[in-house]
């Protein structure tokens, strides 16, 4: 048991911290100087090629895929430099969604075909999971994939397919048998969004005011068989599969220590009377009870790195990330609003007079991230896996 | 590898041996029985606890401890709570002995540390008084000078094993006013002292603390410990380890009464079927289940951290987890007792003791508001940022 960084690591630290300092384009560094960044899909891109080119865009992945080969401790090291210098968040659906599935489960052709574009950032992907009548019930999907030739026919709708106004590929949960129980007749599809006739897609607002929202919608549209992952009727593994990758980078983690620094400028920069809100005792208490509660969330986060990188499977700590690390991203964000007073009712589109630059996304964030313990599986829903699959507890 | 949490092998050999040991020889029923008794202990299992080398474990060999870190300590301490085992290792082990290890002469050594890791004696550290709350700057009990030795004078609370300890390492004020930081010392005194009178008091976990008076006890020279006026930092980095040692103990209670409910929420029946098939129960143990993981990190990151000479790294991860076991400890501890129902209120009922251990843990070296407070009084808490500014 140990956790300290040897001279080695801590040089890897300084080595990824002046890179990164340097390879910023200045546009995204200039916006996040300015504490809670709200990048756009191209500015996002355009980071995601340059760790690309650098070879550092999938730690997660296998060496032998695209991954780095770095060990647990500089994953962890990298993932802390990313958000000390609030570099835009990743689009996860390619790089740590359907990449690891591919890895996992799928054909060589398909790896060769999808992996490298993933990395390069040449092919965005978005997720067609959740339908109007399949959302913590994911099982009760009804897109219908039919065969005819050498294809699939896909008939129907997709909703909170994340960003597939910006997608070129969605991954997708079929139905191609309705006998039996509903997890059994689900099939794992990837389907060109851009390019296949018959696809859909309306974007629609969050509550945070962005387009981050869309639904897809399928009316015949053709999908070679070739791009199944997995043997057909057998896409549930797959979907569970996937939403595991999930869970463990959704808790938030390191966003919310990212936040607290936030909070702490912002209270530097309120004024109250002639002292700041940092210099209020009882502001400061409610600052360190979230931090030292950070703290804590970011040791089960760690622990749950340091378990997969020794091979062992997911325990009980990576189950329970996303629920505790979830509530904690909330409470932060509330905290934040909290601390900018008058200034936190205003919305990002007031004139720059009215609402300092560092403050603008704040509302928008703090509402979108009530998504944050719903998306991934509801945090009842975790629950309930945890209840069932880990305390074993009777189902009725 | 840097960041790893696994056990060594040794560890793990540590961890097992404590755990049969505690199946074996010193499960629930042995503390049902001991709290009856007027020392609430047993020498015979101290001694043998001195020869399975635990209590020499944080000590360094050249003082003939066992050269362990204190996270080895940690991970005994955590098992020893899963079976209530009432023997005084915080106040002998942690706090005294750690004193005395650190600031001690070869003489005080031998004399106290030694017979300790062995397992013949036992100590304990008197420094909360009645007004101090948990602030250990604040000590009206006065030490002054007589002939070539010194005299002490004051009352002192809450001494956990002060009832029984063989040595009583007592913080007194040689100079300064009742708040000053500087000006305290540490005196190493004999638990048959002349002038001391120790009253024991029963705690609510069913163990026993001394409420000591010193009414002109006097001490030689050579038992001051440490340098005269300079103990408080000693002090605080003492109850440092003291607050990182009840997290240790306090996850085994955690962990017990959190494994205890899923089973009984396996077996007990109500509306014929088992009352974990319902829902608001199962979120309930979930919930718990998260509070219970929450805990274990912060604890052996605190662990890891007690031995940090770097005041603020120790203190803040200290705290970070004394603020764990204090509130996320307690959402275990309430819903165990909910969810058992009213068996669960019951003295017959073992999980009762859990609770009420970890309460008094809880209240042990620095409350949550308190540790809250100190965290956020921390230079690094905003260093960085104004720093920018």
């Amino acid at each position: 048991m140990d956790l300290s960084f040897t001279p080695e690591q801590l040089d890897f630290r300084d080595e990824v911290r002046g890179w990164i300092e340097k390879a910023m384009p200045a546009a995204i560094k200039k916006k996040a100087s300015q504490g809670i960044p709200y990048f756009k899909q191209d500015e996002t891109m355009e980071w995601h090629r340059v760790l690309a080119e650098k070879g550092w865009i999938a730690p997660n992945w296998p060496k032998e895929y695209g991954g780095t080969g770095w060990d647990v401790t500089q994953r962890y090291l990298f993932q802390q430099e990313l958000v000390r210098a609030n570099t835009p968040e990743l689009s996860p659906f390619g790089l740590n969604m359907v990449g690891p599935l591919l890895i996992q489960f799928g054909s060589d052709e398909q790896k060769a075909r999808f992996l490298p574009r993933i990395l390069s950032g040449e092919e965005v992907w978005c997720q067609g999971y959740s339908e109007p009548n399949a959302g913590s019930d994911l099982a009760n999907l009804q897109l219908r994939a039919e065969k005819d030739g050498d294809d699939y026919v896909l008939n129907g709708q997709k909703t909170w397919t994340t960003y597939a106004q910006y997608a070129d590929w969605i991954f997708v949960l079929a139905r191609t048998s309705s006998a039996g129980k509903k997890q059994e007749g689900i099939t794992f599809l990837l389907a060109d969004v851009k390019n296949t006739p018959g696809i859909t897609v309306k974007p629609f607002l969050t509550t945070g005011g962005t387009d981050a929202f869309s639904e897809t919608w399928f009316q015949d549209a053709r999908v070679p068989q070739a791009n199944r992952v997995g043997p057909e009727d057998g896409g549930w593994t797959m979907a569970k599969a996937l939403l595991g990758h999930e869970r463990t980078l959704i808790g938030g983690v390191a966003q919310s220590g990212k936040w607290i620094q936030v909070v702490k400028r912002i209270a530097r920069d309120t004024p109250v009377g002639d002292d700041c809100l940092l210099d209020d005792p009882a502001f400061r208490r409610r600052i360190a009870r979230l931090e030292m509660r950070h703290r804590a969330v970011n040791m089960v986060n760690l622990r749950t790195l340091a378990a997969a990188q020794l091979g062992h499977a997911p325990g009980a700590e990576s189950s329970i990330l996303k629920i505790v690390g979830t509530e904690l991203y909330q409470e932060v964000t509330e905290l934040t609003l909290d601390a900018m007073g008058h200034d936190a009712l205003g919305w990002f589109d007031s004139p720059a007079e009215a609402l300092p630059e560092a403050e603008r996304w704040v509302a928008s964030q703090f509402n979108y991230l009530r998504a944050c313990t719903i998306y991934g599986g509801s945090n009842e829903i975790q629950k309930n896996i945890v209840s069932k699959h880990i305390l074993r507890l009777p189902t009725a | 590898m840097a960041v790893n949490f696994d056990l060594t092998e040794e560890q793990q050999m540590i961890v097992d041996s404590v755990a049969k040991f505690v199946a074996n020889d010193s499960n629930v029923e042995r503390f049902r029985k001991l709290r009856e008794t007027p020392r609430g202990w047993e020498p015979q299992m101290w001694e043998q606890m001195g020869e399975f080398g635990w209590l020499g474990v944080p000590f360094p060999e050249e003082q003939g401890g066992f050269g362990g870190k204190f996270v080895d300590l940690a991970l005994i301490l955590e098992q020893l709570g899963r079976g209530l085992v009432p023997e005084p290792i915080i106040p002998s082990v942690v706090l005294a002995g750690g004193l005395i290890s650190r600031l001690g002469s070869d003489e005080q050594v031998t004399r106290s540390l030694q017979p300790m890791m062995a397992g013949k004696i036992s100590l304990a550290l008197a420094y909360a008084e009645r007004q101090s709350r948990y602030d250990l700057h604040d000590c009206r009990t006065r030490a002054e000078r007589k002939g070539d030795g010194w005299s002490i004078r004051g009352e002192k609370h809450w001494v956990l094993n002060g009832h029984a300890a063989d040595r009583i390492v007592v913080a007194a004020r040689t100079s300064g006013g009742d708040r000053d930081r500087d000006g305290i010392s540490l005196f190493v005194v004999d638990g048959d002292a002349e002038g001391l009178t120790r009253t024991p008091v029963n705690g609510m976990d069913g163990h026993r603390t001394g409420l000591l008076r010193l009414d002109d006890v006097a001490v030689k020279s050579e038992r001051l410990l440490g340098t005269e006026g300079g103990a408080l930092p000693h002090l605080e980095w003492a109850i440092d380890r003291g607050a990182a040692a009840v997290c240790a103990e306090g996850q085994g209670e955690i962990q017990e009464l959190f494994d205890r409910t899923v089973e009984y929420l396996k077996e007990r029946k109500q509306f014929d079927v088992p009352i974990g098939t319902f829902q608001a129960l199962q979120h309930k143990a979930v919930d718990m289940m998260g509070e219970t993981e929450v805990c274990r990190s912060t604890m052996i990151l605190a662990a890891i951290r007690a031995d940090s000479e770097n005041e603020e790294e120790r203190s803040s991860e200290i705290s970070a987890a004394k603020l764990q076991l204090t509130e996320g400890g307690w959402f275990v501890q309430e819903n165990a007792i909910q969810l058992f129902g009213g068996i669960g209120v019951t003295d017959e009922q073992d999980e009762g003791l859990f609770f009420k251990r970890l309460r008094v843990l809880q209240g042990l070296f620095g409350d949550a508001d308190w540790h809250v407070d100190r965290f956020q009084r921390l230079r690094r808490f905003d260093a960085e940022v104004r720093a920018e500014a």
